[in-house]
């Protein structure tokens, strides 16, 4: 505990405010239907795309529904299958690209080259085709950005792990007669984790965007459940107006993704020996 | 001193800022001066503020650094009260900075040419076709190959003897009144090394400027200097003329510094006489596919040796020679295209993958650079533990005590082990670098020019470590370096490598008496020495590109450069290997012939 204050001491601010905000999602994904005073599909106003109330604090949609309702639901959408599938195509992208920078020779090849197929296919139309063939559903919907954005993983890890494969320290792990998982996990992934996190980051704002995006066009989370990107795309009506239904969703997405950075930005210092 | 010194320095100080907000000096209350057109040399090991001094007569600190107080007059100008947008109009005009890695320095898209005149163009100093003009007649005074056409070339279509001449071309263009010129010639070759500083005292000789010359070598400073500065820590020593200071200094610092130039000799390794450790035989390594035993770059052919349990192999040779492939082929990493290497008597397969974990464990390269031989990501601990958990499987404790047995070896304290690689200075790497071979006890060492990248003082205990070690543990070793007075004074037995052929072999007595292939007399003659003036005597020859092993019908590969190569023999026939048991040549000359060669050159 008081190590973890410590921490938090030591971070810039810029990485202060990017944990508060990252903590606070998470919180708000984790316990944030419990807190929701009304269930997220109920219509509980005749006035559509209200502005702030006592009754209603961040307003109604476009359908009458309470918008803080909706967000305190949809907010784990967003945070859990943002993250989720983040994580899951970096371990996936790096683990592949450090296997190709070590053993270099035909499985360098071979890995390099699949992932070249991968990344020439257009991510939406991917993505359109999929749900198309087999609906949409949670576990698509997390696989989907992950395997769209393996590629990219990939290239960059690959780029940097070769470039520490050559050095000499690698060599002499070599010399000494060890394997591929050592020089893997205890030679180069410590001297890239920092690039590695930044690049983490990134994915999960673009996956972030990507389900929003996929939302916007109905292939997202269904009805009447909603992630932010959705509750943006229904509320569009309310744009011109100004209505806190729209900016709401869209200031969430702001909030997680560049909280998400700022924090990840202020690891570099602290988490270097 | 008179008060009429073009360059004067009074008491200057010089700070860092450190991240807590608390500042460090590192240049303390330093004066001296530099009379008109003479060279000053500033000399001491890295970390001993010696650029940052240099550094400050053209008024830059670098970031971080701040010139705190005293006064720095380059003639009538006070630099040190000089604004930036002055300051911007003397770099280059009329003070010129030479750096140390002039590959690094040149920019690898633009022509040569375009960079050399850049200052008068810059400082609307001449027009172009002038400025051209004079850069052709700059390259001609800093004997460079075909002055009329080189300016056309890239940075990476010239060597780097002659792109470091380049550079000085860029500094004097625009008659600067001085010099800065930091560590030069470091990264160069022996023979390389001797042409560059030529060039650079005629050149300087020439353009009556002013110059301050920062090396670590005192052998170079001796042959460059009018006047000595020698620093420590941030501090004077001492300063004075060249011939007075090298003959009799007067700081203890300063004898320090002159004895490790000077290496001691050691008592050479008692052997018992058994079957030889390595046996190395008609060896042949490239790089490339392998046709018939022959790479398709052979960088190695026919070397063959034998060395001793507890020996050590001096391998001398310019950069090229192929002296690091040989390394690298007995360690394992380049397969060899022909030829045996076997260890005690049993072959060892040809790469890393076919040899078993106690083949690795006897042979043990320590690389040359230890900045990237050590995983910066690890504390010292990891790195010394690894070793013993992978080939002796010590854990826990007993590796806790083994590694405090270590670092007690390499005369480390015993709480180095938990710090970090990268906290750690050049020398205190290379000793780790080392200790990590030793962990693993092995019976090979190969050390590849494990003191190149050190200051002469740390490489002198690195050297003295290694010959303590080996006789302690009776490891035998193949010592890689460029620097013949240290091998010399430090082997065995000595192997001269030119264009990856052993063009000698010699033990010990023999190469200390000589004769010797008028390739290892060109590398023992181009070792500057103290005496002053010796530069001057030295004779230089425009150097040929070294060939490769497979040129033309096996002829002698020296043959371009060689200064007593007889036509119609050494230009048609194959060299033959001449000599004893001994020492053995690969020469038409008789070692008699050699002998007259060597003595005469003398007189």
């Amino acid at each position: 505990m008081r190590w973890a204050f410590g921490f938090v001491r030591a971070m810039p601010l810029s990485g202060q405010i990017g944990l508060f905000f990252v903590v606070f999602w998470l919180l708000v994904a984790i316990v944030g239907p419990w807190l929701a005073p009304h269930s997220v599909g109920a219509f509980v106003d005749f006035d559509v795309l209200s502005g702030l109330s006592r009754k209603f604090p961040l307003g109604t949609d476009y359908l009458g529904r309470d918008v803080l309702s909706r967000l305190l639901w949809g907010a784990r959408y967003t945070v859990f299958l943002g993250l989720g599938a983040a994580l899951l195509a970096s371990l996936t992208g790096t683990t592949l690209a450090l296997l190709a920078a070590i053993k270099g020779g035909w499985t360098d090849e071979v890995l390099s080259r699949a992932m070249d197929t991968l990344i020439s296919i257009p991510s939406k139309i991917f993505v359109l085709v999929l749900v198309a063939a087999f609906g949409s559903s949670l576990t698509l919907l997390l696989l989907i950005p992950a395997i769209t954005y393996v590629p990219g993983n990939f290239r960059i890890v690959r780029a940097l792990a070769v470039n520490i494969v050559a050095l000499d320290f690698v060599q002499v792990a070599r010399a000494r007669g060890e394997g591929a998982v050592h020089i893997a996990l205890r030679e180069v992934l410590p001297n890239m984790i920092h690039p590695l996190l930044a690049d983490l980051g990134l994915r999960f704002v673009f996956i972030v965007l990507l389900l929003s995006g996929l939302s916007f066009l109905g292939l997202g989370v269904q009805p009447p459940n909603a992630d932010l990107g959705s509750l943006v795309r229904e509320n569009v009506s309310g744009l011109t107006d100004g209505a806190p239904a729209i900016l709401m969703p869209a200031l969430a997405i702001a909030t997680l993704t560049v909280g998400a950075n700022l924090l990840i930005d202020a690891l570099k210092p602290a988490g270097r020996r | 001193m008179t008060g009429a010194a073009h360059v004067e320095v009074t008491d200057l100080r010089i700070v860092a800022h450190l991240p807590g907000g608390e500042e460090r000096v590192i240049v303390d209350g330093v004066s001296f001066a530099v009379p008109r057109g003479e060279i000053l040399a500033l000399i001491g090991e890295s970390g001993s503020g010696k650029t940052t001094i240099a550094l400050s007569l053209m008024g830059y600190a670098r970031p971080g650094v701040r010139i705190a107080g005293g006064a720095i007059r380059v003639g009538e100008t006070r630099i040190d009260q000089l604004g930036n947008r002055a300051l911007t109009g003397l770099r280059g005009r009329s003070i010129a900075y030479i750096a140390q890695s002039a590959a690094s320095a040149f920019n690898p898209s633009r022509t040569i040419m375009g960079q050399v005149i850049e200052p008068l163009l810059v400082h609307r100093l001449a027009r172009r076709a002038e400025a051209e003009a004079k850069a052709i007649t700059l390259f001609e005074a800093l004997a460079l190959p075909d002055p009329e056409r080189i300016g056309a070339r890239y940075p990476h279509q010239v060597s780097g003897g002659q792109l470091q001449r380049l550079m000085a071309a860029m500094a004097l263009i625009s008659d600067p009144e001085l010099v800065i010129l930091d560590e030069p010639t470091t990264a160069l070759d022996v023979t390389t090394q001797v042409e560059v500083l030529k060039a650079f005292k005629t050149a300087l000789t020439l353009s009556g400027a002013s110059a301050v010359y920062v090396s670590h070598d005192l052998a170079v400073v001796a042959q460059m200097a009018d006047r000595i500065a020698v620093l420590s820590q941030g501090s004077l020593c001492e300063e004075g003329s060249a011939a007075e200071l090298l003959a009799a200094p007067r700081d203890d610092y300063t004898r320090t510094l002159l004895a490790a130039a000077r290496p001691a000799e050691r008592a050479p390794a008692v052997l018992a006489d058994e079957a030889p450790l390595l046996a190395v035989a008609r060896l042949t390594a490239g790089y490339g596919a392998i046709r018939n035993g022959v790479p398709a770059i052979p960088v190695l052919s026919d070397v063959s040796f034998t060395l001793a349990r507890g020996a050590t192999l001096g391998v001398i040779g310019e950069s090229g020679s192929g002296k690091s492939t040989l390394a690298r082929v007995i360690a394992g990493f380049l397969p060899r295209a022909a030829g045996l290497v076997s260890l005690a008597g049993n072959e060892l397969p040809t790469g890393i993958a076919g040899r078993s974990r106690d083949q690795l464990r006897r042979v043990q390269l320590v690389f040359q650079n230890a900045d990237t031989a050590l995983n910066p990501a690890h504390d010292v601990f990891t790195v010394l533990a690894r070793p013993l958990a992978f080939y002796h499987g010590i854990k826990g404790p007993a590796a806790r005590a083994r590694v405090d047995e270590l670092l007690d070896l390499i005369r480390l304290p015993r709480n180095f082990a938990d710090r970090p690689v990268q906290a750690l200075s050049g020398g205190q790497k290379q000793r780790v670098n080392l200790a990590r071979a030793l962990a693993a006890e092995p019976e090979l060492l190969l050390c590849d020019e494990v003191t190149s990248a050190l200051d002469t003082v740390v490489g002198a205990a690195i050297l003295e470590l290694i010959d303590d070690l080996r006789r302690k543990l009776g490891i035998a070793t193949v010592f890689i370096s460029h620097d013949v007075t240290t091998v010399r004074a430090f082997c065995d037995q000595v192997l001269v490598l030119y264009g990856g052929t052993a063009v000698e072999q010699a033990d010990r007595s023999s190469f200390a008496r000589g004769p010797h292939h008028p390739y290892t007399r060109l590398l023992i003659d181009s070792v500057p020495t103290m005496v002053p003036g010796w530069l001057e005597q030295i004779s230089t020859q425009p150097r040929a590109a070294i060939p490769g092993p497979q040129s033309a019908r096996n002829l002698c590969r020296f043959i371009a450069r060689c200064p007593i190569a007889i036509s119609g023999s050494c230009d048609e026939i194959a060299p033959p290997l001449r000599g004893s048991a001994d020492q053995n040549w690969l020469c038409h000359h008789h070692p008699a012939e050699l002998a007259c060669e060597a003595t005469g050159a003398r007189a």
